[in-house]
C-alpha cells in the first residue's frame, strides 16, 4: 500500500468520527500545513522518476480534493450543530410584550371633512375658506339680511365689539361672498369650517362646523341642485338609494329656498340612513338670491346657481353613530379613541370613503 | 305658530284628513313642527276649587289639599305650589290622567307618607304656557263650572308650525288656509267681513305726529261704549284653548282670537283712563311707563309711543301699559288697529329686551289693509259678547298704502327650476294665492297682495309658483364627473398633510372652541392682546385663543384626572391677533405629557423631553417636503416655554418667518394651572409661515444624483465653550467644502472630568465622498486639516488630541 493511500485511509476514519472545531483545524494543519503530511507529499514530486511523476501527482492531488472536502463538510456540519445547540439555549417567551408603540388618531370631524372634500373633488368642486372672525357685512348684509331682517334673531351672534361690526361667523356662507367678490364667474365651491351661535345645550354646541357649497354659472338650475345633493348624500353615507326630500323653506341669501330631509329608521338601536318613514332635517339649500349676486358684482341675469349649508358635526355624528354632539370637542382621550381614525385612512374615491 | 285641523276649516272647505293635512303642510314650506294631542285625557282634567289647606305633616314645602273635584266629592290632594290657598278655582287632573307636558300616567300615590289622589296642574304642565310657578289660578267665574271639564272636547290635534321670518301672513290661521287651498288642498271659504253700521262719531281726538322716523303711519279706532266685560262664551274659550291659549275675559279673549285668525292684532284701552285724547308719536329721552308685565321702562329717544296728554301710555304693536290697560269693571273701551313699521318695532323691542306676540308679529309686517277687517270683525264680537254701542271707525294716517306690482317673465320659472308649468297653472296658483293678474304678451302683470310683504321682485314669485306645485316636480339633474381646478390650494395640502403626519407620531387629534377662559389665554397669550367676546357663553369662555395651548392645557389636566398618565394631543386650527377679520393664523400645536416606556419590562422608562418633540416636529418638518439640512434653530422662544429648554425654528439661516417652537411648558405655568404630570413639553407649527417650496415633490424626484465613489466617515471631537452650540459646529464643517462633506452627525456631548470648565466636548462623525473620483489619503487628509482648521476659526473650538 502506498503512503498515500495510507494517509488517506488513516484520516478518512478520523474524520468520521466525533469531533470539534479545534480538532478538525488540526487535522487540516497535520495535513496541509506547511509541514502537513499531504503538503510534503507535494514536495516529493520532484524528486519522483518521469515515468510515475504523472500518475502519483494525479493521484495526489485527487486524495487532497477528497479530503479538503471532507474536512470542509465536517467544519460546516460542526458549526451547524453548534448553531443548533446555542438556538436551543437562546428560546424567550415569545407572549412578553412588543416594545411600547403610541397610536394617534384623526378627529371624526376632520376625517368627515376630507370625506366631503373628496366627493365634491370628483364633480368638480374645489375647495375655499374664510375667516373665523367676519365683519357684519360680509355674514349678514351682503348676503341680503339686513340689519332689520328677523331672521337675524335666528342666529345668535357672538360680537366682538359693541357696535356689532365684527362677529364670529355664524355660518359659512360669507366664504361665498369672498370667493365671488375676488373672482369672476363661474363658481364652484366648497368651503368647510368652524362656525359659532351663542347657544349651549345638550343638542347645540356655541361652535360646530358647516360646508357651504356653491355652484354659479349660466344655466344652472334647481335640478343641478337636488342632482348635485343627492349624489352627495349617497356617496357620504355609502349606500345605494337614499330617500331625499326638498321642501321649500326660508333663507334671505336663497330663492327658492329649501331644507332636506333624509329618511332614516331605528333598526335593532341603531339608526339607518336611506330607509324607513322617519325624516331628519340635514341641510339647507336654495337658488341663491339675485341680491345676493348683485351685491358681489354679479350679474343675475346672466348668471345663476345654487348654495347649499351643512352642518359636518351632525353628517359625522349620523354615519359614525356619535350621539352627544358635546363629546366632540370634550377631548375625553377614551371618546377620541374610539372614534378617532387612524392617520393612514385618507379617505380617497379609489379606495373608498370608509374602511 | 299653533293652529288645529278644526280651526283651519273655518276658512277651508276640505274632503281631506288629517294625515294629509301635515304632509301637506311641509310639503308648501310651513313645517310641522310637532302635533300633539289635546284631545286624549282632555275629559278628565276638571276644573275645581281648593276647600282646606294643611301643613304636609312631613314636609314644609308642601301642602294637603281638600280639593272639591264637584257635586262636593272631596278629594286630598298634595301640592307643593306656594299658590295653593283655600278657595283657589284650578285645575285638577285625577289618577289615570296623562300630564301633557311630561307625558307622564298619574297614580294614587303616597308622597312623603301621606295619599294623594291625583293631582293640581301648572300652566306649563298643560302645556298652556311656559310658567311653572305655580297652580293655574282661574278667575272666580269659574265658580260655577266647579266640575266640569276644562277643555272642550275637540277631536283636533294641536299642530305646530314653524313659519318662517318671511310669512307674516301664515302668523294666522286664514294664511295657512289659503296657502293650503291654493296648493289644491281644500277651497278658500269667502270671507263674511260685517261692517259696522253706526252713525255715532269716535269722539276721542287721534293725531299721528308726522316726524322723522316716525314709526306708525296708519292708527284706525273705535269706541266701544257701555260694555260688560265677563267670561268668555264656550266656544270662544274652547277655540283659545284648543291652540294653548288661556281665556281671561271677553275683551281680552277676542282681541287675541282676532290676531290669531287673520294675524291682525288690536289693543283695548280703557277710554276712561285716556287724558283727552291719543298721540302717535316718538319718545322723548327718559319718558317712562309701566307696561303690562308690570315692568317698568325707561325709554329713549324716538321710539314709537302711543300717549295721551299726560304721557305715555304703551309702545305701539308691542306692548300695553298699566294705566289704560282694561279690567272687568271696565265701561268703555277704544281699539285700536295700526300699522307700526318693521324696523320701529324690532329697533325699540331690541334696546327695551322686550319680545312679545304683538312685536313678533308687526316686525315680520302685518297686512297694512287689515286694519278696518279688523276693527270690525272684534268691535261686532265684543258688542255680541260684552253689549255696549259701537262707534263709527275713526282712521288717521300720514301715509297711503299702495300695492307692489312686479312685471313677471314667465320664462324665468323653467330657467329656475329645470321643469315646466303652463302659464294657465301659474295664473292659477298665484290667483289662489291673491295676486291680482293682468297677462300681457310676454308678461304676467302681478298685483302683489297687501299681507305678502315678502314679495319685491320676479324670482319671489318663482318661488311661489315652486313651492306649490311641489318641490318634489323637480327633476335631478346628475353631475357631471370633471374636474377643472385642483381641489385643494398647496397650503390646503400642506394642512392636511401635517394634521395626518403629527398625528402618525402618536397625537390624538382633539377639536376644541376658539375660545378659552381668559386666565388660562394670559399663561400663553406671550405678547398678544387680549381679544373679548362682548356676549360670552360664560365667563370661561370669554376670549378669542391667543394659542391654542390655552384649551390643549384645559384638556391635558381633565384626561390627566380621569387617570391617563401619558397624553399626546394637538389641534390644528385658528389662534387670533385681533378682532379684525384675517388677523389670525393657523396652528398645528401639541402637548404630550408624562412619560416615554412607563412600565415598560425591556426599556428604560424616562420623562418626555424637549428632544421627543423636536423630533416630531423636525421629522413632520421633512415629511412634509423641507430640508432639515437648512434648518436653522435657536432658544428665542415665548415666554411661556422653559427659557432653556425650548428652541425657535427657521427653514433656513436667513431667519425670515418661525417656522415652529417646541420645548417644555415653563414651570411656573405648570404651578399655575396646577397640571400633575412628570413633564410637559409642546410644539407649535405656523402653517402661514410654511413657506410653499418652489420645487414641487415631483421636480424633487426628478433630479435623482448619487455618488458611487467610495465613501470614508471621519470623526471629530472637538473642545468648545458651552454656549458654543452644536448647530454652530455643523454650520462650520459644512461650509468647508459642499461638494465633499456629506452627512454630519453629532454622536455625543461630554461635559465635566477631564474637560476644563464651562467647556464641553462634541463628538462629530462626518462622512466625506466624492462625485468625481475615489478619494486617497492626501485629499482626506486635505479635507480634515480644512475642517479642523475651520471649526477652531469660526468656533473658537479645539480639536481634541
Amino acid at each position: 500500500m502506498s503512503d498515500l493511500k495510507k494517509i488517506k485511509d488513516e484520516f478518512i476514519i478520523k474524520l468520521k468520527g466525533k469531533l470539534n472545531l479545534l480538532e478538525i483545524n488540526q487535522i487540516k494543519s497535520d495535513l496541509f500545513g506547511k509541514n502537513g503530511l499531504v503538503s510534503s507529499q507535494f514536495k516529493k514530486i520532484g524528486s519522483i522518476p518521469v515515468s510515475e511523476k504523472k500518475k502519483f501527482a494525479s493521484e495526489l492531488n485527487l486524495i487532497k480534493d477528497e479530503l479538503q472536502d471532507l474536512i470542509e463538510s465536517k467544519i460546516n456540519e460542526v458549526e451547524i450543530a453548534e448553531i443548533n445547540k446555542k438556538l436551543e439555549k437562546e428560546k424567550i417567551d415569545i407572549t412578553l410584550p412588543e416594545r411600547s408603540y403610541v397610536r394617534g388618531k384623526i378627529h371624526p370631524v376632520s376625517q368627515t371633512i376630507d370625506e366631503i372634500s373628496s366627493i365634491f373633488s370628483e364633480i368638480g368642486f374645489s375647495v375655499e375658506e374664510g375667516p373665523d372672525v367676519e365683519n357684519e357685512y360680509n355674514n349678514f348684509t351682503a348676503l341680503n339680511t339686513p340689519d332689520d331682517h328677523p331672521a337675524r334673531d335666528m342666529h345668535d351672534t357672538f360680537y366682538l365689539d359693541e357696535k356689532k361690526q365684527k362677529l364670529l361667523r355664524t355660518h359659512t356662507s360669507p366664504v361665498q361672498i369672498r370667493t365671488m367678490l375676488k373672482g369672476k364667474p363661474p363658481f364652484k365651491i366648497i368651503a368647510p369650517g368652524r362656525t359659532y351661535r351663542s347657544d349651549s345645550d345638550q343638542t347645540h354646541s356655541p361652535m360646530f362646523h358647516q360646508v357651504e357649497g356653491l355652484h354659479i354659472d349660466k344655466n344652472i338650475n334647481m335640478g343641478h341642485l337636488k342632482g348635485c345633493l343627492n349624489y352627495f348624500i349617497k356617496e357620504f353615507f355609502e349606500v345605494d338609494k337614499i330617500k331625499m326630500r326638498f321642501r321649500p323653506s326660508h333663507f334671505p341669501f336663497t330663492e327658492p329656498s329649501a331644507e332636506v330631509d333624509i329618511g332614516y329608521e331605528i333598526k335593532d338601536g341603531k339608526i339607518k340612513i336611506g330607509e324607513g318613514d322617519q325624516w331628519l332635517e340635514i341641510l339647507g339649500c336654495g337658488m341663491v338670491h339675485p341680491n345676493v349676486l348683485k351685491n358681489v358684482k354679479v350679474n343675475p341675469t346672466k348668471f345663476q346657481g345654487y348654495a347649499f349649508g351643512i352642518g359636518i358635526d351632525r353628517l359625522a355624528m349620523l354615519k359614525y353613530g356619535i350621539n352627544d354632539l358635546r363629546a366632540f370637542f370634550d377631548c375625553d382621550y377614551r371618546w377620541l379613541n374610539h372614534f378617532g381614525f387612524d392617520p393612514l385612512d385618507v379617505p380617497t374615491n379609489y379606495r373608498g370613503l370608509s374602511r | 305658530m299653533k293652529i288645529t285641523f278644526d280651526w283651519l276649516q273655518d276658512h277651508l272647505k276640505t274632503n281631506l284628513k288629517e294625515k294629509h293635512l301635515l304632509e301637506q303642510l311641509t310639503n308648501i314650506g310651513l313645517e310641522v313642527e310637532s302635533v300633539e294631542s289635546l284631545s286624549t285625557d282632555n275629559e278628565l282634567f276638571k276644573i275645581v276649587k281648593i276647600i282646606k289647606t294643611k301643613k304636609h305633616p312631613n314636609a314644609d314645602r308642601l301642602k294637603v289639599c281638600d280639593v272639591n273635584i264637584g257635586k262636593n266629592e272631596i278629594k286630598k290632594v298634595v301640592c307643593g305650589a306656594t299658590n295653593a290657598r283655600e278657595g283657589l278655582i284650578t285645575i285638577y287632573a285625577p289618577p289615570g290622567a296623562t300630564i301633557p307636558k311630561t307625558k307622564t300616567k298619574l297614580v294614587s300615590a303616597k308622597i312623603r307618607g301621606v295619599m294623594s289622589y291625583g293631582m293640581l296642574c301648572s300652566e306649563s304642565e298643560l302645556n298652556l304656557s311656559d310658567d311653572s310657578k305655580g297652580i293655574i289660578e282661574l278667575s272666580t267665574r269659574y265658580g260655577k263650572s266647579i266640575g266640569k271639564n276644562y277643555f272642550s272636547k275637540s277631536k283636533s290635534n294641536l299642530i305646530d308650525l314653524s313659519i318662517t321670518p318671511n310669512r307674516p301672513d301664515c302668523l294666522g290661521v286664514r294664511g295657512v288656509a289659503r296657502d293650503l287651498a291654493a296648493s289644491g288642498f281644500g277651497k278658500l271659504l269667502g270671507f263674511n267681513e260685517k261692517k259696522i253700521k253706526s252713525k255715532k262719531k269716535q269722539t276721542l281726538k287721534v293725531k299721528i305726529r308726522k316726524e322723522k322716523n316716525h314709526g306708525c303711519n296708519v292708527f284706525g279706532s273705535c269706541l266701544i261704549t257701555n260694555v260688560k266685560n265677563k267670561e268668555s262664551p264656550k266656544w270662544l274659550k274652547d277655540k283659545l284653548i284648543s291652540i294653548g291659549q288661556k281665556p281671561i275675559s271677553a275683551i281680552v279673549d277676542i282681541t287675541n282670537y282676532v290676531m290669531f285668525d287673520i294675524n291682525r292684532p288690536l289693543h283695548a284701552y280703557d277710554a276712561d283712563k285716556i287724558e283727552k285724547g291719543i298721540i302717535v308719536r316718538n319718545s322723548n329721552s327718559g319718558e317712562k311707563f309701566t307696561a303690562l308685565d308690570n315692568k317698568n321702562y325707561k325709554l329713549e329717544k324716538g321710539m314709537c309711543v302711543i300717549s295721551d296728554h299726560k304721557g305715555v301710555l304703551g309702545l305701539g304693536g308691542i306692548i300695553g301699559g298699566i294705566r289704560t290697560g282694561t279690567e272687568l269693571n271696565t265701561k268703555n273701551i277704544l281699539l285700536e288697529s295700526a300699522y307700526f313699521y318693521p324696523k320701529s318695532i324690532r329697533n325699540t323691542a331690541k334696546k327695551l329686551n322686550l319680545d312679545t306676540d304683538a312685536k313678533f308679529r308687526f316686525e315680520r309686517g302685518i297686512d297694512p289693509l287689515s286694519i278696518e277687517l279688523g276693527l270690525n270683525k272684534a268691535a261686532l264680537l265684543i258688542k255680541e259678547i260684552c253689549g255696549g254701542e259701537i262707534s263709527k271707525i275713526d282712521i288717521q294716517k300720514i301715509e297711503t298704502y299702495k300695492n307692489k306690482i312686479i312685471k313677471f317673465d314667465t320664462n324665468l320659472f323653467e330657467k329656475v327650476s329645470g321643469f315646466k308649468i303652463s302659464t294657465k297653472e301659474m295664473i292659477e296658483i298665484l290667483e289662489n294665492l291673491g295676486f291680482k293678474i293682468k297677462k300681457d304678451k310676454k308678461y304676467l302683470k302681478l298685483t302683489i297682495p297687501s299681507w305678502r310683504p315678502d314679495i319685491s321682485q320676479e324670482i319671489d314669485i318663482v318661488e311661489e309658483l315652486v313651492r306649490i306645485s311641489g318641490y318634489n316636480k323637480i327633476e335631478i339633474v346628475n353631475p357631471i364627473k370633471e374636474r377643472f381646478k385642483s381641489t385643494l390650494t398647496q397650503t390646503q395640502k400642506l394642512f392636511h398633510f401635517l394634521q395626518r403626519s403629527i398625528a402618525s407620531k402618536g397625537y390624538l387629534e382633539v377639536i376644541t372652541w376658539s375660545f378659552t377662559d381668559s386666565k388660562y389665554n394670559n399663561n400663553f397669550k406671550g405678547g398678544e392682546k387680549e381679544i373679548k367676546i362682548i356676549n360670552p357663553i360664560s365667563s370661561e369662555l370669554g376670549v378669542l385663543r391667543n394659542s391654542i395651548f390655552s384649551n390643549l392645557s384645559i384638556y391635558v389636566s381633565k384626561n390627566l384626572d380621569r387617570g391617563f398618565k401619558d397624553i399626546s394631543i394637538f389641534e390644528i386650527g385658528p389662534i387670533f391677533k385681533g378682532s379684525n377679520p384675517g388677523e389670525q393664523s393657523t396652528i398645528v400645536c401639541g402637548l404630550s405629557a408624562g412619560k416615554k416606556n412607563r412600565l415598560s419590562w425591556i426599556d428604560k422608562e424616562r420623562n418626555v423631553d424637549v428632544f421627543d418633540i423636536k423630533k416630531d416636529v423636525i421629522q413632520t418638518l421633512v415629511e412634509a417636503g423641507y430640508n432639515s439640512d437648512k434648518f436653522f434653530i435657536d432658544r428665542e422662544t415665548p415666554n411661556y416655554y422653559h427659557p432653556g429648554k425650548s428652541g425657535r425654528l427657521f427653514l433656513n439661516s436667513r431667519k425670515d418667518q418661525v417656522a415652529a417652537y417646541f420645548g417644555e411648558i415653563h414651570p411656573n405655568i405648570l404651578k399655575e394651572i396646577d397640571i400633575k404630570t412628570e413633564s410637559l413639553v409642546g410644539f407649535e407649527i405656523f402653517l402661514d409661515n410654511l413657506r410653499i417650496p418652489k420645487k414641487t415633490l415631483n421636480d424633487q424626484k426628478t433630479n435623482f444624483v448619487v455618488s458611487d465613489y467610495q465613501k470614508s466617515e471621519r470623526d471629530f471631537a472637538f473642545i468648545v465653550n458651552k454656549n458654543v452650540s452644536s448647530q454652530d459646529l455643523k454650520n462650520a464643517i459644512s461650509v468647508v467644502d459642499d461638494k465633499l462633506i456629506g452627512n454630519i452627525r453629532v454622536f455625543d456631548v461630554y461635559e465635566g472630568e477631564k474637560i476644563p470648565e464651562n467647556q464641553k466636548s462634541i463628538a462629530i462623525s462626518v462622512t466625506i465622498q466624492s462625485s468625481e473620483k475615489t478619494l486617497n489619503d492626501y485629499d482626506l487628509d486635505k479635507i480634515n486639516r480644512l475642517i479642523i482648521e475651520t471649526v477652531e476659526n469660526k468656533t473658537g473650538a479645539k480639536i481634541r488630541s
